[in-house]
């Protein structure tokens, strides 16, 4: 599936719901099962400061797709880590540059990738795509 | 309580709408409160009717507006009770109060090895501005420790307290554990020595009667937003014999006597520390606050607001994994804890989602989190406004985080 297929997957589970306990019951269950990253990886390197929550961050290019593995301190940050990953992992590092993600605000969960909730996952989209960006410049150079 | 609370909530027009389709209930008070009626009207009545600069015109507008501004520093001395209305400095807020006298006073009195000291438990405004003056003069930050309920430790601070120490700076109350510090002690020892001492009363100001000289604090701050005034309005209060000598802050309009370019003279207290234009229509709104908060009168809002943190307690106490973070014997209007298995965002996120408003994370106080080995708190924070049912309320979204993370 390519992004967009994956988005729009995301978009139907979520028509299920018809109230946002059960929408955030969803993230968070998501969230317990991303995962985990290796604690290798859980260091400064890696982390993405927010002021409210944290995200560690890592990625490695496999057979041409960028593979992103990441975790967050709070639950609901990491539910959202989740869906971020089940979309943009394993995709063309073109297709992870161009993403504009609008599944985030189709789902309601536009509000939690505000600079002003200071979470760290605005942070986190942007790195995502600077790793992108870094693996297709490596892939053109070689 | 001899307020009637229903009639003094519809003075806060804000706190009848909905959040989230659920009646909003507020309690992030130590972050800033709501305002009054009193305020918004004296804002919007400044601003139609009198708005002009003062201390420059002849003209009747700008007569009305001095001597608005000038009897509005006489109320915050009565306020205050400081002995004359030139020790009463209006600024953006405590945070630019603190960094007045951080600046100004550490340029005339403090030196290489010099010790400046703070405690354990201050606010990033107090503690910044110490940080980069002691920079700047080659001088040392010292801080007095806490225990573990989040109370100073009086035996270090006495220690501490060296020739070496020039001020001390130390929080009335703390913001991100409520503690009410023993400041009367804390000055008279330093005072022993000669020190002086800066309270900062961002606080305590919303929630008890403050007699500066009664303290004899050297210097107090406080900002009007968290007193129902309006944001970028605060005071410094100075004692004459330092403010005398210290030097100016800023240069600009108001501060100065004459200017020439071989050299400028400087005006005389208040006016020195009072560069340029000032927020005449915050300030105020701001002695409308004083107005309004004199009227309720303080005992019975710290009697009220006891009541309703001890309720909150009570309340909060019967909560499965629940850790309070500051559980100092003296303590005022703030409740901090976290659950030990879930995160404070966490938290803080499905309470929004119920309409109701509490802080989470650092507090602008990372080193006392660092201290309580916690990456932030919960904190609810009372007003006069609170009521228990917005208690009950917030148990009850508790519960619900509870049963989604537990
Ligand atoms: C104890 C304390 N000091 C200083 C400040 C800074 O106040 P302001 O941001 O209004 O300057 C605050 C506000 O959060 C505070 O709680």
């Amino acid at each position: 599936m390519n992004i967009k297929e994956k988005e729009q997957e995301i978009i139907s589970e979520f028509e299920m719901f018809d109230d946002w306990m059960d929408k955030y019951n969803y993230i968070i269950e998501t969230g317990k099962s991303v995962p985990v990253i290796d604690s290798q990886y859980k260091q400064d390197q890696f982390l993405i400061k927010g002021c409210q929550s944290q995200v560690w961050l890592q990625a490695s290019m496999e057979d041409g797709r960028v593979v992103f593995k990441a975790d967050s301190d709070a639950l609901i940050t990491r539910g959202i880590v989740g869906l971020l990953i089940r979309v943009l992992s394993n995709q063309p590092p073109q297709d992870i540059v161009d993403a504009d993600l609008a599944f985030i605000d189709a789902i309601g969960l536009k509000e939690h990738l505000s600079p002003t909730r200071s979470n760290g996952l605005v942070n986190m989209i942007k790195q995502m795509k600077l790793y992108a960006l870094a693996f297709k410049a490596k892939q053109q150079g070689t | 309580m001899s307020f009637n609370i229903e009639q003094l909530r519809r003075e806060f027009p804000l706190l009848g709408q909905e959040v989230n389709g659920k009646p909003l209930v507020y309690f992030d008070n130590a972050a800033t409160t709501q305002k009054p009626k009193a305020v918004v009207e004296r804002l919007m009545e400044y601003y139609y009717k009198e708005n002009s600069n003062i201390h420059r015109g002849a003209h009747y507008l700008s007569q009305q507006a001095t001597e608005a501004y000038e009897n509005a520093r006489e109320t915050t001395r009565l306020y205050l009770n400081a002995a004359f209305s030139h020790e009463i400095i209006f600024s953006r807020g405590t945070t630019e109060a603190i960094n007045l006298v951080a600046s100004s006073f550490s340029k005339k009195f403090v030196n290489p090895g010099d010790e400046i000291l703070i405690s354990a438990m201050e606010h990033h405004s107090n503690i910044v501005p110490w940080q980069m003056a002691c920079q700047e003069r080659g001088a040392i930050l010292k801080v007095i420790p806490m225990n573990e309920r989040g109370e100073l430790l009086m035996e270090e601070y006495e220690k501490l307290l060296s020739n070496n120490t020039r001020i001390v700076a130390v929080t009335h109350v703390s913001n991100a554990l409520g503690t009410i510090n023993p400041i009367e002690e804390i000055i008279a020892l330093a005072h022993q020595k000669g020190i002086p001492v800066l309270i900062d009363g961002a606080q305590a100001v919303p929630h008890m009667k403050v007699d500066v000289q009664a303290l004899d604090c050297d210097f107090y701050c406080f900002s009007g937003h968290k007193l129902y005034g309006p944001m970028g309005v605060g005071v410094l209060y100075g004692k004459e014999e330092w403010l005398q000598q210290m030097p100016p802050y800023q240069g600009g309009g108001e501060m100065i006597k004459e200017v020439r370019f071989s050299g400028t003279t400087y005006n005389e207290l208040p006016f020195k520390f009072e560069a340029g234009t000032p927020n005449v229509g915050d300030v105020l709104g701001l002695e409308a606050a004083l107005r309004f908060v004199s009227y309720l009168r303080h005992d019975e809002i710290s009697a009220y607001e006891n009541q309703l943190m001890q309720y909150g307690m009570e309340q909060l106490q019967t909560l499965e994994n629940i850790r309070f973070i500051g559980t100092a014997e003296k303590k005022t209007s703030v409740i901090s804890f976290i659950f030990n298995d879930i995160h404070p965002y966490d938290t803080g996120i499905i309470l929004d989602k119920l309409g109701i408003a509490v802080r989470t994370g650092h507090h602008c106080a990372q080193p006392t989190m660092d201290f309580f080995e916690v990456p932030g708190t919960v904190r609810v924070s009372f007003a006069v406004y609170n009521t228990r049912q917005e208690i009950d309320i917030l148990v009850e979204g508790l519960k619900k985080v509870r049963t989604l993370f537990g």
